[in-house]
């Protein structure tokens, strides 16, 4: 695709998406797309980390979860009440916490790469999930924190499904817009450099650790605006919102989606949300996980690069069948 | 994939608003949509199968019909965490458009749909098992009902017990760390520190499956030890504590004297056998409507449990009162089903145990508690009773501005007997 056909397809896609109010039942609005896009905003950081300089960190939901126990712990409505701050204050407070621990945990895993990274970001995952499922003075145990409804936009509250969708879409549109634009800034390709020649890039003086540190610094903020939104469609946060179920379901959604591209984090999202919600009406209900596990297997083995892999080839075959052009040779992937 | 089920949404979805001004004209016609949630997956996978045992022996009486009307059943499975079972109620009621739901089944689900069902119109949430107080006691929601008593009241009875009876005036507390274990240490210091006990916490998280250093820290002066676990949690400490050779009395919460948990095999029995507790049935009672209901669940589940579980018992109370509600209303549920709701909070009936409920103001159960005895029969642990205690209240007999006084139960709240006022 070139340039232009590309961003033609991206406002084509948003424009659908903002139809969708008009489009679909509410719950589909909210509960299917709405919820497909904020976790995919987490998922996003992940893809960008994982696409960008080949960073695939477990970590991730556990940033978010950063952000939604900020501002749960800060919010004005919360039960128990922490700070009682407005959610003006507390909601950049949140994404600003979620970046430095973003920025802590890339400086933690700053010399591990492939297997080693995925186990040292797991391994902080569930120490910090065990931590606040221990501590009650301020995360509030194994309950976690309930009630956290929102700010209150024009007068609307944030509960209104039109009103948390539009939210969770210009959130997710800004932050696969910023990544999009990133990747093709100095810094992006530094990072991409970083993924495929780190040495060349050290010797062109590139400082490696600050930066590949400023990229989970950055994922850290995209996890943490998903994470906010996602505390605020829960209705609060609690442990087994972060815990390892949702640290691999993140995984998860990211694979199937495919990491070559940003928009697979909303692609995955976008199925996992789907098959999560009907699986159950599709197959027998004390089963059905059988059914979602059976799905993710076939995408990984079909297409090792997900759905957007899919799409890529089912495109080339097309050309080829209409013989718009000679197909390329195959690309060489880490197929078996 | 996607593609399939996104059509299969719109068509339902166009079909639906086709039909919406039909459908108020056409209520009686339409099946009563009936939506449960229980937990398959999880820690409490056991509780939540035997859920949906007890629900379609309810429902299989009244063949799925109710006042001219038939019901329509889908079942939704959590996993005992909040996100999972909010995200379940909203399937329920916004695409599976359900008239009520009954459910669900732990202590912060409950909290989490109470929330919910305050933003419903024309909906009803009646509770399957969850017994968290608060649920029910705090910031309650006219749309959520529980027919099932909760935490605090299955305890009711057990501390004086402990102390008088048993003379064991000092006891280690051995519990899961969270809301439905706090709202039963609470009851059980209330009246044991009166009659003179001692307590000592020892809290582990919810799915903890090594307990060494819990055992470890059991003083010595402990005559007793109360288990508050449920489920594999209370499988792992007990069988833990077996091969460690403990060999301190065991007094056992609802949750822990459980067919669930005395139905499988190991070193635990050893323990259990001879172990009090106190709950809100036993399994070998002569009611008669008790060994009917016995008979007809092991009749209609041969590879089921021995008798119904606590889980089991409790959701089939909440459906019985859906389904008594109905009938009473003839299935009628227009005008957002104030008459259905109206009956329900004034329903009065009797239970399998043969003892009657009713609802308090909060549309909190009123019921009965009993102290039980866990015997080996047959090669079968059972338990039997050994006192019963009619009309049990929420606020354990106390004033409500009393009890409320008291503050919320948490891990810290009664900090130990010295807080507890006299």
């Amino acid at each position: 695709m070139s340039v232009n056909a590309r961003t033609l397809a991206t406002l084509a896609v948003l424009g659908l998406l903002a139809a969708a109010p008009w489009l679909l039942p509410p719950f589909w609005v909210a509960n299917i797309l709405g919820r497909a896009l904020v976790y995919g905003t987490i998922v996003l950081s992940l893809t960008f980390l994982a696409s960008g300089g080949g960073f695939v960190s477990l970590a991730q939901m556990t940033v978010a979860g950063v952000a939604g126990y900020s501002v749960a712990i800060l919010a004005p409505d919360a039960t128990p009440l922490g700070f009682g701050w407005s959610y003006a204050a507390a909601i950049p407070a949140a994404l600003v916490a979620a970046m430095l621990a973003g920025l802590l945990i890339g400086a933690i895993a700053v010399r591990t790469q492939g297997i080693y990274l995925l186990m040292i970001t797991l391994a902080l995952a569930m120490g910090i999930t065990l931590f606040v499922q221990a501590n009650t003075a301020l995360f509030n145990g194994f309950e976690g924190i309930r009630g956290v409804v929102g700010p209150v936009v024009f007068g609307v509250p944030f509960r209104d499904p039109n009103l948390f969708y539009f939210a969770a879409l210009i959130v997710a549109a800004a932050c696969y817009l910023a990544v999009v634009w990133l990747m093709e800034t100095p810094f992006g390709l530094a990072l991409q450099g970083l993924r495929d020649a780190p040495r060349r890039l050290a010797s062109l003086g590139y400082r490696n650790a600050l930066h590949r540190i400023a990229a989970f610094g950055v994922a850290g903020f995209i996890a943490g605006c998903g994470g906010v939104m996602a505390c605020f469609y829960n209705i609060g946060i609690s442990p087994g919102s972060i815990g390892l179920g949702a640290t691999v379901n993140t995984l998860v959604m990211a694979v199937i989606g495919g990491l070559g591209h940003p928009v697979g984090a909303f692609i995955g999202a976008l199925l996992f949300m789907l098959l999560d919600t009907f699986a159950a009406d599709l197959y027998d209900r004390e089963r059905f996980n059988t059914l979602v596990g059976s799905v993710f297997l076939a995408v990984v083995v079909l297409s090792p690069d997900g759905v957007l892999g899919l799409l890529a080839r089912a495109r080339q075959a097309l050309r080829t069948a209409l013989g718009v052009i000679a197909p390329p040779p195959q690309p060489v992937g880490p197929r078996p | 994939m996607t593609l399939t089920l996104r059509r299969r949404g719109l068509a339902a979805a166009a079909l639906g608003s086709l039909a919406a001004p039909a459908l108020v004209r056409a209520q009686a016609d339409r099946p009563i949509r009936l939506g449960s949630i229980a937990t398959l997956e999880g820690p409490f996978a056991a509780g939540g199968q035997d859920a949906y045992r007890t629900m379609t022996l309810a429902l299989e009486a009244v063949n799925f019909t109710v006042g001219g009307r038939r019901i329509e059943w889908i079942r939704e499975s959590s996993n005992a965490q909040a996100d999972v079972a909010l995200a379940r109620a909203r399937k329920l009621i916004e695409q599976d458009n359900v008239d009520i739901i009954v459910g669900p089944l732990s202590g912060a689900e409950g909290l989490a749909l109470r929330d919910y069902s305050r933003t419903l119109v024309g909906r009803t949430i009646v509770n399957g098992q969850s017994a968290a107080a608060d649920t029910t006691l705090r910031d309650v929601s006219p749309n959520f009902f529980r027919f099932n008593t909760d935490g605090g009241q299955w305890i009711y009875g057990l501390g004086t017990y402990v102390a008088r009876e048993m003379g064991i005036r000092n006891v280690a507390l051995v519990a899961g760390d969270y809301a439905f274990p706090y709202t039963q240490v609470f009851a059980f210091m209330l009246e044991f520190c009166r009659a003179g006990g001692e307590l000592t916490k020892l809290w582990s998280p919810l799915g903890t499956s090594d307990y060494a250093s819990v055992i470890a820290r059991i003083p010595r002066e402990a005559k007793g030890l109360l288990v508050i676990h449920g489920g594999t949690d209370a499988l792992a400490f007990l069988t833990q504590y077996a091969q460690a050779g403990g060999q301190l009395p065991i007094i056992a919460g609802p949750v822990t004297a459980d067919q669930t948990v005395m139905s499988a095999r190991g070193p635990h029995r050893r323990l259990m056998n001879g172990m009090i507790s106190a709950g809100p049935f036993v399994d070998d009672s002569d009611e008669p409507t008790w060994v009917e209901f016995v008979q007809r669940y092991r009749r209609r589940f041969p590879d089921g449990l021995q008798a119904p579980s606590i889980n089991g018992v409790h959701y089939y109370i909440n459906t019985q009162a859906v389904l008594r509600a109905l009938a009473q209303v003839n299935g009628d549920l227009s005008d957002n089903q104030s008459a259905f709701q109206r009956t329900l909070a004034a329903l009065s009936f009797t239970t399998p145990m043969g003892t009657t409920v009713k609802l308090d103001h909060n549309r909190q159960a009123i019921g009965a508690n009993f102290i039980r005895k866990v015997v080996e029969r047959g090669g079968q642990l059972r338990t039997e009773q050994v006192a019963k205690f009619e009309n049990v209240t929420q606020t354990l007999g106390l004033p409500q501005d009393k009890f409320l006084a008291l503050g919320s139960a948490s891990r810290d709240n009664p900090a130990s007997c010295a807080a507890i006022p006299a």
